[in-house]
């Protein structure tokens, strides 16, 4: 796939690349603990010790920023694929099984499409409680039905082809024409919505943990530095601009890459 | 027309039924006591026993399922654990305000989108139309979770234009407003440009042009008239993310909304008004899909049955 001819998937590639850098090399080679506390440097502007200041309690906002990008960066990924998984397997099956079966999952699935995904999020996250694996179970659930859908609505256009005849007519299981026949057919637009999945969960992530249902504090998630922020908008700005810098740049190197991918998709077909 | 609408909200009544049964279904069938998780660990049994008694906890669960159906019907959603007030009435004097701030969103979206995404649709590749598009990447982009803190600090901090927090007159309204709206914004003047250049190309343009009409005159005299379908659509579709897009912003302005009102709900684990919170706030979003419809409908007549 080149880059050269595609400006939005070369930028989108660029942005997540350093994002992704950051995520998995910035912790180690941070020179300051996230977690370490130091009263002395409370809220202390950016400097040549600390480039991005010092947050309320002395601790590091670059280590904190760094480490929140890894954080970010896992639960969204963990997230898409397990919403991809999960839809692609209900969406998938539906579409194979066709009938009664069909319309009950579709039926089930316009129900959780008629709840809104962020308030069910909430809603999960608030009766599951704080913790890492109650946050990614609150963020699949709201993100399953997109890929349910599209992948459905991929196979019943897929099916009637001849490749996928011929598979049946030699005896092919369900499973398999699913799995080995019909689901490869279907990289190029799950990824491109599964890439603007991840900007989105970044985002989701990062409300939740600022309405205190996501990462708690002392983890460093860019949501909670967010919130925690807020306290000192007047007297140290830095410690919002500098979390949200972060959310943005994320969001919009996945909707570049999105776009980019899809454009490049377009233009293969 | 009469029985497009009558069809419609027809069907509403088996969606908002499914809505109704996915809230009761999150509160009351999710891992986990609702009962310890307000009283704490360490409460006494005879405490968590009669808390459970006065929830109707103790009920078989179709029984509960039946009471909380009803209930909704009849407008009666329990009473506060923690405010010992109706659930319904502390609802209803903060959703004016969380109803007020959506449609001020909405209104600053389509304030900012349709001349936007005009003008970039009417000269596709000239400098207005990157501007416009250049905003719309950076307006998806910037969650409002990040924009709101950035115009307090630029609009209220720096310049003392605007309030800082709080709900009061029309000064209070602006930020909020636009954090909410300025995602809607961008991704409207996106879809309305790509639709005013689909349209374009469109025989009905071509007649118009060689009847004489300027390419102006005629983009906006027929072409946007058939362009702005897909818009409607589209912000209809996110109109309804207005109301839950407006809990975050709540948070950060300190808008005394529903918003905050379930996130106070939560923290007090006070499930009664959590569980109506949710279903007001689902409830609203089927409705606004529901005049969603309505208004295509009225936008586009090839939408009603004959």
């Amino acid at each position: 796939m080149r880059l050269g001819g595609n400006p939005s998937l070369a930028a989108g590639a660029a942005i997540v690349g350093v994002i992704a850098a950051a995520a998995a090399l910035g912790p180690l080679v941070a020179h300051a603990d996230p977690f370490a506390i130091d009263l002395a440097r409370s809220l202390a502007p950016p400097s040549r010790v600390h480039w991005l200041g010092c947050d309320a309690l002395g601790r590091d906002v670059l280590s904190r920023i760094l480490w929140g990008a890894r954080l970010s960066l896992g639960v969204s990924v963990s997230v898409v694929t397990l919403s991809l998984a999960l839809g692609s397997v209900i969406g998938g099956s539906a579409a194979v099984a066709g009938g009664w079966v069909d319309n009950l999952v579709m039926r089930a699935v316009d129900i959780v499409l008629a709840f809104p995904g962020f308030l069910l999020a909430i809603a999960l996250a608030a009766i599951l409680g704080p913790g890492m694996i109650d946050l990614v179970v609150a963020l699949t659930a709201m993100g399953w039905t997109g890929y349910a859908r599209l992948v459905r609505g991929q196979i019943l256009s897929l099916r009637e082809r001849e490749y996928v005849e011929a598979a049946r007519s030699l005896g092919a299981a369900p499973g398999r024409l699913l799995f080995r026949h019909l689901m490869p057919a279907l990289a190029g637009p799950v990824a491109v919505q599964a890439t603007f999945g991840i900007g989105g969960i970044i985002v989701a992530e990062a409300a939740l943990s600022f309405l205190g249902l996501g990462v708690l504090p002392p983890t460093p998630s860019w949501g909670n530095m967010l919130e925690a922020g807020r306290a000192f908008l007047l007297v140290s700005p830095h410690l919002t601009t500098a979390p949200g810098v972060a959310i943005g740049l994320s969001v919009m190197g996945f909707n570049l890459l999105g776009d980019g991918l899809a454009g490049a998709i377009a233009r293969r077909d | 027309m009469t029985r497009y609408l009558m069809r419609r909200i027809l069907a509403l009544v088996p969606v908002a039924l499914g809505v109704a049964t996915l809230t009761f279904a999150l509160i009351h069938l999710v891992p986990g006591d609702p009962v310890t998780a307000m009283l704490g660990d360490t409460a006494a049994p005879a405490d968590v026993a009669a808390m459970r008694h006065q929830l109707g906890l103790d009920r078989p669960l179709a029984a509960q399922y039946i009471g909380f159906l009803a209930g909704v019907a009849h407008g009666d959603l329990g009473e506060s654990i923690s405010a010992h007030e109706p659930v319904t009435r502390l609802i209803a004097e903060r959703f004016p305000a969380t109803l007020e701030l959506a449609a001020a969103g909405l209104a600053v979206a389509l304030l900012i989108a349709l001349p936007l995404g005009t003008i970039a649709g009417a000269k596709p590749g000239s400098a207005a139309d990157m501007g416009a598009m250049g905003f719309a990447i950076v307006g998806i982009s910037v969650p409002h979770l990040c924009l709101g803190p950035l115009l307090m600090i630029v609009f209220s901090l720096d310049l003392g234009w605007l309030p800082l927090t709080g709900r009061g007159g029309f000064a209070h309204l602006v930020l909020p407003a636009v954090t909410l709206g300025s995602a809607l914004a961008a991704i409207v003047a996106r879809m309305l440009r790509q639709s005013l250049m689909r349209v374009r190309h469109a025989d009905y343009m071509r007649t118009a042009r060689s009847k004489g009409l300027g390419e102006s005159a005629a983009l906006i005299r027929h072409g946007l008239r058939n362009a702005i379908t897909p818009v409607v659509t589209l912000v209809g579709l996110e109109a309804g993310g207005l109301l839950t897009g407006a809990i975050v912003t709540e948070m950060i302005f300190s808008w005394p909304g529903m918003g905050r009102l379930l996130i106070t709900a939560i923290s007090a684990r006070d499930y009664p008004l959590v569980e109506g919170c949710v279903l007001t706030f689902a409830l609203s979003y089927v409705l606004v899909n529901l005049m969603t419809d309505m208004v295509y409908g009225i936008v586009d007549p090839r939408v009603r049955p004959v």
